[in-house]
């Protein structure tokens, strides 16, 4: 035996545990979920499972055909790009304003804005239901102060899904300012020194020093905060349960319903795939939107 | 195929079950049920030495989902609290043992029982759970407010009701709603439609009967008190406390179940405590029915012992456990008998529930009815809010509950195709 082919064997060896673990937990669920997204497993494959049909790509017709699907991709695409920008930016705005030498007692803040990412989404949940409440809640009482008429926030199918934004995008921009935060301190403060020197305005220096310092930041941020608000479900699930008239019904939503309330998993196992697909695209996009300005 | 069956067949057997025939019977139950059944538990224990039994209480949300992953698993208990539109469900799971045969030496007679509940644990000829505690929903008003625009009792048909909000309402100059019908729930649309004579399902229960004109008369009726401004349209979460706004007369009349009796009793101020009562729900030209619901204690067809978990549940089906069981729960006796008791018998708002009870009308037994049902509230709520057209919500009802019925019309086809061949 060569001394090729038993350094070959020994490194299989060592990577046979890690091999097999990835395999166990990462490779046969994955396939045994695209498996499942060909056949129509449901409650009665669970008692027989003589009666579980192979309908192949039917499933994905039948998924497509179905108004609920096409409504929990609207609305999972308007969280995605309304709340998506928004929080991103909500995030930058707080970094900026942390990073700026003139704000006093910045610990305290980083701090505060980072509290909400920490808190359980069930009683932060309560407390927001509370917020929005159309007769007693404190953000009708603020508009109604200043002559706007209050609307009922979780009620009516045009505000339930902004008043979910709203609640995502103040539960979730700590985490992201943290990161700007790390990319702002990461920009080399020559590169401000000679832009003072030049004469730049505040705006120029922005445009032209701090962004590009922080494009891999951006990038990041980017990709996993739309993969993360692709994915949403927990906010919605608790505020309005997709309600009303399914205004605030997302992707992932409905995939619980039908897999984990119905027990439909070859049709959640389908939808899964198709959100798998969707945010594969979103992503090449970003990549190249990003690839386009370096 | 048989790759992923085997797969998922190897995920179910990885549970395992060494109990031996003198274990404790494991018995599960389901919230405020589970905690309180202790005592009886105890009381039949000492009545059969031979017998222990461990009652396992599981939280009402989790339910469904535990029992269903224990089914899975192979670790399903001897004997279960089930609610009783879940009966067919876990019928067709084939994870209850059937009754017919030992009925009459457990002692449980059907005349003794509600007809509307016992046919809800009833599959295809064969009962698989015996009727524990009964629910359905009827009226709950503001006697005083209804007094005050003019009526002095109850409304008893459509047509009575709908005159009795208007007044109400107008009465109030608008501040009074009429009725809080709550947009998130399907008892109401069902209930109207089950009135109307509407079966609700066709073709075997494997098509909606949801655009026939039966369920289309009861809808109207529904969204009529919508539109007509008699009930908000709005669901549960934007009246943040029920009690509160009934006191307040935000609304005069409110359709819901038993559980509400204690809580109204315990949460309207004391001044209005003779200021309000129940009554049966109307019907289209008289008293109508409602829903047969409740909870029935079911055995496991994995159960090795049987006989003890039936001897259990006649036990807490007997009358004089029904009576106790009242007095710690507020649950409605499924037991007729139970309903002579004084402490049933003497309380006047308990009246309209007995009369209700007699006039309970089972809904599809059929695994996919909470699905249908989910179903239904959406069409209701979307045509409430003028989303779709009436006409429009209830064809696409019907075309996906015909989606979700697929499965079971195959199923049928081909089980009527293996029994003629």
């Amino acid at each position: 035996m060569s001394l090729e082919t038993r350094r070959r064997r020994a490194a299989w060896l060592f990577l046979t545990p890690a091999l097999g673990l990835l395999t166990l937990f990462f490779v046969l669920p994955v396939v045994a979920g695209l498996a499942l997204s060909l056949t129509d497993f449901d409650l009665y494959v669970v008692a027989s499972p003589r009666t579980m049909r192979f309908i192949w790509l039917k499933q994905f017709v039948d998924v497509l055909r179905d108004a609920q699907f096409w409504n929990a991709l609207r609305n999972t695409l308007y969280f995605v790009i309304v709340g998506g920008p928004l929080s991103v930016g909500v995030s930058l705005g707080a970094a900026l304003l942390l990073n700026s030498r003139l704000v006093k007692a910045r610990g305290l803040f980083r701090t505060v804005y980072f509290a909400p990412v920490l808190t359980t989404l069930v009683s932060v949940a309560i407390v927001w239901r509370y917020l929005y409440h159309p007769g007693y809640g404190l953000l009708n009482s603020f508009l109604s102060v200043i002559g706007i008429p209050g609307v009922d926030w979780l009620g009516d199918p045009r505000w339930a899904m902004p008043a979910i934004i709203l609640l995502a995008v103040w539960k979730n921009f700590g985490y992201n300012m943290l990161i700007f935060v790390a990319g702002l301190q990461a920009i080399p403060g020559q590169l401000y020194e000679a832009a003072a020197i030049d004469g730049a305005t505040s705006v120029q220096t922005f445009r032209h020093v701090t962004l590009p310092g922080l494009a891999p930041t951006f990038f990041f941020v980017g990709v996993t905060t739309m993969i993360g608000f692709f994915q949403v479900f927990a906010e919605p699930y608790v505020m309005t349960q997709g309600g009303p008239v399914g205004s605030t019904r997302t992707l992932v939503l409905h995939m619980y319903e039908e897999g984990f309330r119905w027990w439909r998993m070859g049709e959640a196992s389908a939808l899964a795939v198709l959100l798998l697909l969707i945010t594969l695209l979103g992503a090449l996009v970003q990549i190249r939107l990003a690839g386009g300005r370096r | 195929m048989r790759l992923l069956v085997a797969l998922f067949s190897f995920l179910a057997l990885a549970g395992c079950r060494e109990d031996p025939d003198s274990a404790p019977l494991r018995f599960w139950a389901m919230g405020r049920e589970g905690e309180v059944v202790q005592e009886l538990v105890r009381e039949f224990e000492a009545a059969n030495p031979d017998v222990r039994v461990d009652v396992q209480q599981i939280p009402w949300s989790a339910a469904h989902e535990k029992l269903l992953t224990a089914f899975v698993g192979g670790i399903t208990p001897d004997l279960a609290q089930l609610g009783n539109t879940w009966v067919a469900e876990f019928v067709a799971l084939k994870a209850l043992a059937p009754w017919n045969d030992s009925l009459a030496a457990a002692g449980i007679d059907s005349a003794d029982h509600f007809p509307g509940v016992w046919n809800t644990n009833v599959v295809d000829g064969k009962l698989y759970g015996v009727p524990w505690y009964v629910d359905t929903r009827l009226l709950f008003y503001r006697t005083d407010l209804l007094a005050a625009a003019g009526h002095d009792r109850p409304p008893a048909t459509w047509s009575e009701w709908r005159s009795a909000l208007h007044a109400v309402h107008e009465l109030s100059g608008g501040e009074n709603w009429g009725a809080y019908l709550p947009l998130n729930e399907w008892a109401l649309p069902v209930i109207l439609g089950l009135q109307a004579g509407s079966s609700l399902l066709n073709d075997d229960a494997t098509r909606g009967d949801f655009s026939g004109p039966d369920f289309r008369r009861g809808f109207d009726f529904c969204l009529d008190l919508y539109d007509d401004g008699l009930a908000p349209v709005t669901a549960a979460g934007s009246i943040a406390n029920v009690y509160q706004e009934f006191g307040r007369g935000t609304f005069a009349m409110y359709v819901t179940g038993p559980w509400n009796l204690g809580e109204f009793r315990r949460r309207l101020p004391p001044e209005l405590a003779a200021a309000w009562t129940t009554a049966p729900m109307p019907g289209p030209t008289g008293p109508g029915a409602s829903l047969a619901g409740g909870s029935s204690l079911v055995v496991f067809s994995s159960s090795r012992r049987a006989a003890a978990s039936r001897r259990l549940v006649a036990f807490l089906t007997a009358p004089e456990q029904q009576v106790r069981f009242y007095e710690l729960t507020g649950d409605l006796p499924a037991h007729r008998a139970a309903w002579d008791a004084p402490a049933l018998r003497d309380d006047a708002q308990l009246a309209a529930f007995r009369m209700q009870m007699e006039r309970a009308a089972p809904t599809p037994v059929v695994p996919e009815w909470e699905q249908i049902a989910d179903l239904v509230w959406r069409a209701t709520e979307a045509a409430a809010r003028g989303v779709v057209s009436r006409d429009e919500a209830l064809e696409r009802l019907d075309r996906q509950v015909d989606a979700v019925l697929e499965k079971r019309r195959w199923l049928r086809g081909r089980a009527a195709g293996e029994g003629g061949s």
